[in-house]
């Protein structure tokens, strides 16, 4: 190893002799004393430097440029280099301008919420290309793609049969045992059959069922068909005349719209059985009667209510996917972002409407 | 004169790959295969599709462990190394990817300062902005390319971004996947010209990965070529091809190989004088500078 980078004045600080490795692994604090000098050398010599890099030559070159100075002693390597790094000294951003603090805030709150319009515009306007798209398929049957439909609606329904399932019933148990502390304080055990009949079946069945799908196959849309964008291959459909909104949307948002009900009552029987493992086992009450009072208690009015938002949720869960999917552009990295724009926004979207649809079933009566 | 050269790694091996074995489930991709590059020297690598050239850069660098054999790297040993040790030789090169992997969070120049922020901590942050910037303008990028992120780069600028990165720590070894794949023939003739310099001024080993038979002609000093799981051949191309291994002839007589050919001697030709010519100038100005 060479010896490290250092440097001495001479002629009253008119000269200034580099020795040593001028490279960047022997710099050590070379660049602050050098900052530190009282006065500006003339002359700078470089007849005792063993080994230069790059790093070095732009040193000697800051020198020079700044404040005039003549260079001995350079071999023909060396200059080499300095000739190089001068051609290379031009003045570069190293990142984009910074704004002051408010002006910042209100450019970015600004840029949300043009961004958010975008978005807004965006979903309504592939929302009516999905209904064009689906027009268009059943006025030409032939178009249907009954490959990639089937095949999706395994990957998003019977697929999540496993994880719904487990989540569904560990819900019911979970509804059933708190709902069974607080009606006991009342004496009350035997409603908690009620509790558990009629949330499952109005609310939780269906919104987390909701969830999940979104998550498990809102999130995997936009994964799909986002690197397919990114790969190109989405272009290459269209350049064989294979329509994307056929070959890739429709049949996600089918699987979506038939899958959601199916999923969101079989999550609702799930609870109603763990609800009833938990009233059986520990609220002693046995299967038959749980049955009965269930009959007693729900209203038929209660999984038509379910089966009329699932499609609906099915719908925007598959819609937000696949528009955020289709509308990755650039690097690997907006995948990333556009699958978790598609998780958020759908399960915000199915939040507001689950509360706009209990208002609604409220005011015609289906208590 | 050669003060450069006397204390880096000129005529030493500094890689050596022996017994190296390489599998993918069934599929063996190197069987027993032996390399050995010099120092200084420029090392074109080529093979056909799938001859595992992109895994044998791998192997050495670290990032795919073998079934079996050894790999040095300036005389150490890679394989099985703790991490704090590796760290010292891989400060000594610098790598460049096919796809440029530039960070995409980081601006270009930004991409550049990771490795010096990595090892040298203490520089200030004005030097290293300095550093960056010229190591940006060196590989050829324009100046407004410095603030800009990676997905708002071409192919190629990315390309020459990652090769700034890769050489922001001045390596005395540099590791090229496919520099010149994608490029435009005069950005690609600019990037020979540019590792060729860097070679010869920084005394540069080059592992260099290629399709490009002008890049073999224009600045390689010895061609290994992998088939059959090893690599079958090494030396000049005029020594490649006195052989006769069909793949070889194939590959530099087949039609593209004869015209990067009769290119590479119409240059020689031309840049004969034209390397005088700027020996002189160089000369000359050595001489102001003294004086």
């Amino acid at each position: 190893m060479s010896a490290p980078a250092d440097f001495q004045t001479m002629d009253d600080g008119r000269t200034l002799r580099f020795s040593g490795a001028l490279t960047l692994a022997r710099l050590g604090d070379l660049p602050r004393r050098l900052d530190e000098l009282p006065r500006p050398p003339d002359r700078i010599d470089l007849e005792r430097v063993e080994r230069m890099d790059t790093v070095g030559a732009w040193l000697v070159h800051r020198l020079v440029r700044d404040r005039d100075v003549d260079v001995a002693g350079a071999g023909q390597e060396e200059s080499e280099l300095l000739e190089q790094v001068a051609a290379a000294d031009k003045p570069l951003k190293i990142r984009p301008d910074r704004r002051s603090g408010l002006w910042c805030m209100a450019d970015q709150v600004g840029r949300s919420i043009m961004a958010t319009g975008h978005t807004l515009k965006g979903l309504v306007g592939f929302f009516g290309a999905v209904l064009v798209t689906f027009a268009g398929v059943v006025r030409h049957p032939r178009r249907f793609r009954w490959n990639a439909v089937v095949r999706q609606f395994e990957v998003v329904g019977v697929e999540a049969l496993g994880i719904i399932g487990l989540m569904s019933f560990l819900i019911g148990i979970v509804i059933a045992q708190q709902g069974a502390i607080q009606l006991r304080q009342f004496g009350a055990e035997v409603f908690t059959v009620n509790l558990v009949g009629r949330l499952t079946f109005r609310e939780l069945g269906v919104l987390m069922t909701a969830i999940m799908v979104a998550g498990r196959s809102g999130s995997a849309f936009a994964a799909q068909i986002g690197s397919m964008r990114l790969a190109e291959e989405v272009d290459a459909m269209r350049t064989i005349g294979v329509s994307p909104m056929e070959a890739l949307v429709l049949p996600r948002m089918l699987a979506g719209v038939v899958m959601m009900p199916l999923l969101s009552f079989y999550a609702a029987l799930i609870a109603l059985v763990g609800g009833g493992i938990f009233a059986w086992t520990a609220l002693g009450m046995p299967p038959v009667t749980f049955v009965t009072r269930l009959n007693e208690v729900v209203p038929v009015t209660d999984a038509l209510q379910a089966l009329i938002k699932a499609p609906v949720f099915g719908f925007i869960i598959a819609l937000a996917g696949c528009f955020q999917g289709m509308q990755v552009e650039g690097s690997a990295e907006a995948v990333g972002l556009r699958t978790t724009a598609a998780v958020v926004q759908s399960i915000f979207l199915v939040i507001v409407l689950d509360a706009f649809f209990a208002v609604f079933f409220a005011q015609i009566g289906w208590i | 004169m050669g003060k450069t050269s006397d204390d880096n790694q000129s005529g030493k091996t500094v890689i050596r790959v022996s017994g190296l074995t390489n599998r993918f489930g069934e599929q063996a991709v190197h069987e027993n295969l032996d390399l050995s590059v010099c120092g200084g020297e420029i090392l074109g690598v080529v093979g056909g599709s799938g001859t595992g050239k992109s895994v044998l850069m791998r192997s050495i660098i670290g990032l795919q462990v073998p079934e079996s054999g050894e790999v040095e790297v300036f005389g150490e040993p890679m394989i099985g190394r703790d991490e704090n040790e590796a760290r010292e030789v891989r400060r000594r090169w610098g790598v460049l990817f096919q796809g440029g992997a530039l960070f995409t969070t980081l601006t270009v120049a930004e991409n550049v300062e990771v490795p010096l922020r990595e090892y040298y901590p203490e520089l200030d942050n004005r030097l290293l902005d300095e550093i960056a910037g010229y190591k940006v303008a060196m590989t050829g990028l324009p100046a407004e390319a410095g603030p800009k992120f990676p997905s708002e780069l071409s192919g190629g600028m990315r390309k020459r971004a990652g090769l700034a990165r890769a050489l922001a720590l001045d390596p005395e070894l540099l590791f090229l996947d496919e520099p010149t794949a994608g490029l435009d023939p005069i950005g690609a003739a600019a990037f020979d010209d540019l590792i060729l310099s860097l070679k010869e001024t920084l005394g540069l080993t080059v592992f260099l990965i290629t399709h490009d038979l002008d890049t073999l002609y224009a600045i390689c000093d010895r061609v290994a070529v992998l088939a059959d799981r090893k690599v079958v051949a090494i030396g000049t191309i005029d020594e490649l091809l006195a052989l006769d291994h069909p793949w070889i002839q194939e590959y530099f007589n087949g039609p593209r190989g004869r015209t990067a050919q009769d290119a590479a001697e119409r240059d020689a030709e031309r840049s004969d004088a034209e390397r005088a010519k700027r020996k002189q100038a160089l000369a000359s100005a050595g001489g102001d500078a003294t004086g």
